[in-house]
């Protein structure tokens, strides 16, 4: 086997390698873990008991429960227009469904804030008729539409693409509507790449900090998610109940990590067998 | 009924204005609409509101750290993906799979909770502080510690885009290279880094990109001193809280402008790679 390497170069890249994914990636992990529980399980299960805790977890389960469906609704019309269709200027599309992966979280908040604020476009108009956008739910879910935006559809698009339009086709040939088609030929086809997209979305909707952040106010009880909860507790010196709330944080990424590394290896068998047939 | 389109006069599938009428009304109300806004305030200041602005030693110091610590961060992560993405595809060793899984964390763990661990990590009393505070290295509150947050954040983009190119990388050509009489470190320096180029630059650029943007795993280890260790994100919403919106507004501006062209770099840089690919395979 002329082109490996000595099994002794080998072993030091291996290690190498695994060194600098421990320092980055496992100590963190154990970091949060050790600080939630350095003062005993009883302190870690007193801070995440707390009312404000509660109250975080409720509404960052609010903010995904309307930001993940929004964005599969999304992704799902954007990526049956751009694959099941030729039109011009479809690339550029494509490029702006990605730009928000490319604007900085802090930017993505203050757009928001340029439109809703007081001294914003929409400012007078929201106050005069008693509507609050930001410093309130609404520009909390606003901001996490907008970082999440591209997750379902970038995951969709060139599945679909990949998948062709034959399927559907034939289908309506035979006289099945529209609605109909997408939902018997289409969504049976794209599904775990749909499943993979929403996991994706879900974890950023759940833990967007800096968007957030900045449309939030951060009003104890009300308009604090459960990262800018974890900000609070950490910045008043709450070690316990800040890595608290973080580890729980910590465990759905784990669990989405296991979830979606079971639907790659899953997805990739699948088109695999596209690729052959 | 197919609308009509002199492109293509019929079409069997229906839904097409429905679903682009969709696309291209939520894309505009809740991206393109913003964003321009942020453009339209930005192009109200004078010329003398900016020249203040970029005059400003604390603007300057933020934008230095900001793309000079994310340069740094993305060469890193260069260097240690391409080395983590040929282990993972050219050896094979217990629990390779697991690591494979392992190193999207930074995608699904919130920054916020990074940004607390690493700097628990790195404070003087840390597991990693302690070890390093003696020999005289302070990583937490300074801006070494944003570049390591900067690491973290990056660590998938480069062995994400190196490894599907290594794991097509003909055998063959390696073999040849190698019976032709060119050394281990030749057959890689000549042959496999060539190859890899592409998809090297664009995880670089893909990491680079992330790193100049990054809050929230930033601002825990950084300290936040101005004109030190401060990034350009921190700086805006400093400016929100001072009611600073012209100031907040410009330097956003600013950062949306340098995003914009590094996207315009990477989809010309990801097309490159696409194209040598395809003529590899052909």
């Amino acid at each position: 086997m002329r082109r490996d390497e000595s099994p002794l170069i080998r072993w030091l890249l291996i290690a190498l390698a695994l060194g600098f994914l421990g320092l980055f990636l496992v100590l963190p992990l154990a970091a949060v873990l050790a600080q939630a529980l350095g003062k005993g399980t009883g302190a870690y299960f007193a801070a995440l008991t707390q009312p404000d805790a509660w109250a975080s977890i409720r509404l960052t389960l609010l903010v995904a429960a309307i930001a993940v469906p929004v964005n599969i609704g999304f992704g799902l019309a954007a990526s049956w227009a751009i694959a099941k269709f030729d039109f011009r200027g479809k690339s550029l599309l494509i490029s702006l469904i990605d730009l928000p992966f490319s604007v900085s979280p802090v930017i993505s908040g203050l757009v928001f804030v340029l439109l809703f604020g007081l001294q914003g476009w929409f400012g007078e108009t929201l106050r005069d008729h008693n509507i609050r956008v930001l410093f309130a739910v609404p520009g909390i879910v606003l901001a996490t539409m907008f970082v999440t935006f591209p997750f379902v559809a970038r995951e969709l698009i060139p599945l679909m693409e990949e998948q062709g339009r034959e399927e559907e086709e034939a289908a309506i040939v035979l006289g099945a509507g529209g609605f109909k088609t997408f939902l018997t030929v289409t969504l049976p086809n794209v599904k775990w790449g749909l499943l993979h997209g929403v996991l994706l979305c879900n974890a950023r909707a759940m833990g967007e900090f800096g968007a957030v952040s900045v449309v939030s106010g951060h009003i104890r009880g009300l308009t604090n998610t459960m990262p800018l909860h974890v900000e609070i507790l950490y910045n008043e010196y709450d070690f316990v109940g800040a890595f608290a709330v973080a580890s729980l944080l910590a465990l759905l990424a784990l669990l989405t990590l296991v979830a979606k590394s079971a639907l790659e290896w899953r997805l990739r068998d699948e088109i695999a067998a596209l690729r052959q047939s | 009924m197919p609308k009509n389109n002199p492109a293509k006069p019929w079409r069997v599938i229906p839904g097409f204005g429905l679903t682009l009428g969709l696309t291209l009304g939520w894309l505009s109300v809740l991206v393109l609409i913003p964003l321009t806004s942020l453009f339209v305030m930005a192009s109200g200041l004078t010329l003398d509101q900016w020249l203040a602005i970029f005059a400003d030693s604390r603007v300057q110091a933020a934008f230095r750290l900001s793309f000079g610590g994310a340069l740094v961060a993305a060469l890193i992560n260069a260097a240690a993906g391409l080395l983590v993405a040929w282990v993972l595809v050219r050896f094979d060793f217990p629990g390779r799979r697991l690591i494979d899984a392992m190193v999207d964390l930074p995608f699904a763990l919130p920054t916020a909770v990074a940004g607390i661990a690493l700097a628990a990590l790195y404070a003087p009393q840390g597991w990693i502080g302690q070890l390093i505070e003696p020999l005289g290295i302070k990583v937490a509150f300074t801006p070494l510690g944003a570049i390591v947050a900067m690491v973290f954040v990056g660590l998938p983009f480069v062995v994400r885009t190196v490894q599907p190119v290594l794991e097509d990388i003909d055998s063959e050509v390696e073999e040849a290279a190698a019976s032709l009489g060119a050394g281990r470190w030749q057959t890689f320096s000549r042959v496999i880094l060539p190859t890899l180029a592409p998809a090297l630059l664009t995880g670089f650029a893909l990491a680079f990109a992330r790193a100049v943007g990054e809050y929230g795993s930033v601002i825990f280890i950084a300290g936040n001193f101005p004109g030190l260790s401060e990034i350009v994100p921190l700086l805006i919403v400093v400016r929100l809280e001072q009611y600073d919106y012209v100031g907040a507004t410009a330097i956003a501006a600013i950062m949306l402008v340098a995003s914009f062209v590094l996207l315009l770099a990477i989809n010309g840089l990801q097309r490159w790679n696409r194209d040598r690919l395809s003529r590899g395979a052909a």
